[in-house]
């Protein structure tokens, strides 16, 4: 917890067309640091990762503050914006099938922004993006460069994914529901991964997700969204074990077997934490 | 057609991620000894010959249904009186064997390049038809173009531009491109720009008086350029804009209509999020995102629309007196020539099958998944 706040966001409010879908929302996201924000759906989870960014769905107002360093994401020109997309913050997306351009190879997604952003020639851009490649585990890095989205699968698509996100070594990720399409066994592999970069590049994630399994897995922090509002945030183990907050505790007695939560008891999912080497991944072809 | 099917529907709903695709086609295609596109580019011209043969056949058949006799059309009426004339124009034109004998016949010179005698022009069909056809193939090769410039362009406008004040109006312009029809269109187009303003020149494809360049390609713009003379080419040119402009009004709106909607689709995907949460610049987007996927939907329509433009050259033609193989056809459908109204169909039919290879073959250069099935 002692760890440099990088994104802090403070009365964030949005509204479509006349309704507001986030009225007020305070986050803080620390480097070095998975904070997860969990919710029901529709209760702005994924508006508020979209905020970030500025990339709110057409006729969206957003008012508030959201503080990169010193700079307010919410009020920086569009360029200086492009500048910081990609760059100082990046994105995961809930569905690689759909997030990857079907029809661009994997090596030319990886290094476009790379280009743009940093710089860099041609051959610099593919060493690098090959190095990432096998950064997030993927085999045989330096064929997977030219191949197309559909021939890989789905985790190693969403490791793709990621390695374009981490592409230009921003500060903050935000993954949308990173795991959710993905088949239950690749899951925990995605998650040990995004758990692994972040402690080992210092990363401050958003991990946006509605499965609390996932949350229990990787989060340090948990925030708990509801009808726009930020109901409870906290460490993890607090938050899980102890929540303050009646919906929080909704939430976890919905759980099918309320096994990650006998009070008392820790949770025991696929705890990545301990785990911050990780080296196979778990049930994954190429 | 099945294959245009599945591709646009690829291109409208990118496939689930439902279990796990085949691996590499690097693997196979150091199996295969060939580029995965070179052996796609093999298949579709393999299934463009069968078509062919099977537009000759269609051909043969649907000319030989029409009713009417081919005799009583070319022979005066003193000549049908006379059973030994009739009998040996018959023969002379091998109308007196079976139906089937006939075919044969017509397939054999077919393949040794003999499209048989136009009982009209009294000449080879592949001479009246090499003549014809390159005006023809000119013209429509002119307001394809002209209509895939300005109806993407247009379209992407529209698209990127929604609900707002240029949309409206490429709406209302596509609408009238599409409903009025393209006779009507060209009595009016000659009318005000050549007879009422001047402005353009009259009928047929090159002031006569500057003769004509010598035909190198047939198309006369082209043929002008080589010979290096500027004044046929600016004639030529001239002479093309109107009726090519009005030929292509109807297509500039179908893909202005077309290509708005593939592009509003595409800008709702995923990945082009993708692309603007990686910071990318604009112009990156629209046109390696956004125009790569929405070029699928769009050149389907185009190779279709190629197909009504060329049935429009006929009417089109006929107004400005272009010296196309529109006219040729209607003069032979109408005197029952049907050798050239044969050579007429088979050169549409093969037209069309050159247009739908293209578009096969554009899918697989723009479809990484296409080249791999």
């Amino acid at each position: 917890m002692t760890s440099r706040s990088v994104l802090d966001i403070s009365g964030l409010k949005v509204s479509i067309g006349g309704r507001e879908v986030l009225r007020g929302v305070d986050l803080s996201l620390a480097e070095g640091r998975v904070h997860g924000l969990a919710g029901e759906s529709g209760s702005g989870k994924t508006m508020t990762g979209l905020a970030v960014l500025g990339l709110l769905p057409h006729g969206a107002r957003a008012t508030g503050r959201i503080a990169l360093g010193d700079r307010d994401l919410l009020t920086l020109p569009p360029r200086e914006l492009n500048r910081v997309r990609g760059g100082e913050v990046a994105m995961v997306f809930q569905d690689p099938a759909t997030s990857l351009h079907p029809m661009l190879t994997v090596g030319r997604q990886l290094t476009e922004h790379m280009r743009h952003h940093l710089g860099v020639d041609k051959a610099e851009a593919r060493a690098r993006a090959v190095e990432l490649l096998g950064k997030v585990r993927i085999p045989g890095a330096d064929e997977a460069f030219g191949r197309f989205p559909h021939q890989f699968s789905g985790g190693m698509r969403q490791r793709v994914a990621i390695a374009i996100a981490l592409a230009c070594s921003p500060k903050v990720l935000i993954a949308d529901e990173p795991t959710t399409a993905l088949d239950v066994t690749v899951q925990a592999g995605v998650l040990r991964l995004l758990r692994g970069l972040c402690d080992e590049l210092g990363l401050a994630v958003l991990l946006v997700t509605h499965d609390l399994g996932v949350m229990s897995a990787i989060a340090d922090e948990v925030s708990v969204m509801r009808e726009g509002l930020v109901v409870e945030t906290g460490p993890r183990g607090q938050v899980l074990r102890e929540p303050a907050h009646p919906y929080t505790r909704s939430l976890l007695d919905a759980l099918p077997d309320s096994s990650p939560e006998p009070p008392g008891s820790a949770p025991e999912p696929p705890d990545a934490r301990t785990d911050s080497s990780p080296d196979s991944p778990t049930g994954e072809t190429a | 057609m099945s294959e245009m099917d599945d591709a646009t529907g690829a291109a409208a709903s990118p496939p689930r991620p439902s279990g796990d695709p085949p691996p590499a086609t690097a693997r196979s295609r150091r199996r295969g000894g060939t580029h995965p596109l070179a052996r796609f580019l093999i298949r579709r011209i393999l299934t463009a010959v069968l078509l062919a043969w099977g537009i000759t056949l269609v051909t043969f058949v649907l000319t030989n249904l029409v009713p009417g006799d081919p005799v009583a059309a070319n022979l005066g009426q003193r000549a049908l009186g006379d059973p030994a004339i009739v009998a040996q124009w018959r023969a002379e034109h091998g109308l007196d064997k079976p139906l089937w004998q006939q075919y044969g016949l017509y397939l054999q010179g077919l393949v040794q390049g003999d499209l048989g005698t136009s009982q009209q022009s009294h000449r080879p069909v592949s001479e009246d038809l090499a003549e014809f056809v390159p005006a023809t193939l000119e013209l429509a090769g002119a307001a394809i173009v002209v209509s895939l410039i300005l109806g993407v362009a247009f379209g992407v406008v529209a698209a990127l531009r929604r609900d707002r004040f240029a949309d409206h109006a490429l709406r209302v312009l596509s609408l009238i491109g599409i409903s009025v029809p393209t006779f009507w269109l060209a009595l009016v187009a000659f009318y005000v720009f050549f007879y009422r303003l001047q402005i353009t020149p009259g009928s047929g494809r090159v002031d006569p008086a500057l003769g004509g360049a010598p035909p190198v390609t047939g198309l006369q713009t082209i043929d002008a350029l080589l010979a290096g003379r500027w004044d046929i080419f600016v004639s030529a040119a001239g002479h093309l804009v109107t009726p090519a402009l009005v030929l292509a009004l109807y297509t500039i709106g179908l893909l202005t209509r077309f290509t708005r909607s593939a592009v509003l689709e595409v800008l709702g995907q995923d990945y082009v999020r993708a692309a603007r949460a990686k910071g990318l610049p604009g112009r990156v987007i629209l046109f390696r995102y956004v125009l790569r996927s929405a070029l699928v939907p769009i050149i389907t329509v185009a190779g279709l629309a190629f197909g009504s433009l060329l049935s429009g050259t006929v009417l089109v033609e006929a107004i400005f007196a272009w010296p196309g193989i529109g006219q040729y056809a209607y003069k032979s459908a109408t005197t029952l020539d049907l050798p050239a109204v044969m050579g007429v169909g088979l050169v549409v039919g093969v037209v069309y099958l050159v247009i739908n290879l293209i578009v096969d073959v554009l899918y697989g250069v723009i479809d990484p998944r296409v080249r791999s099935q």
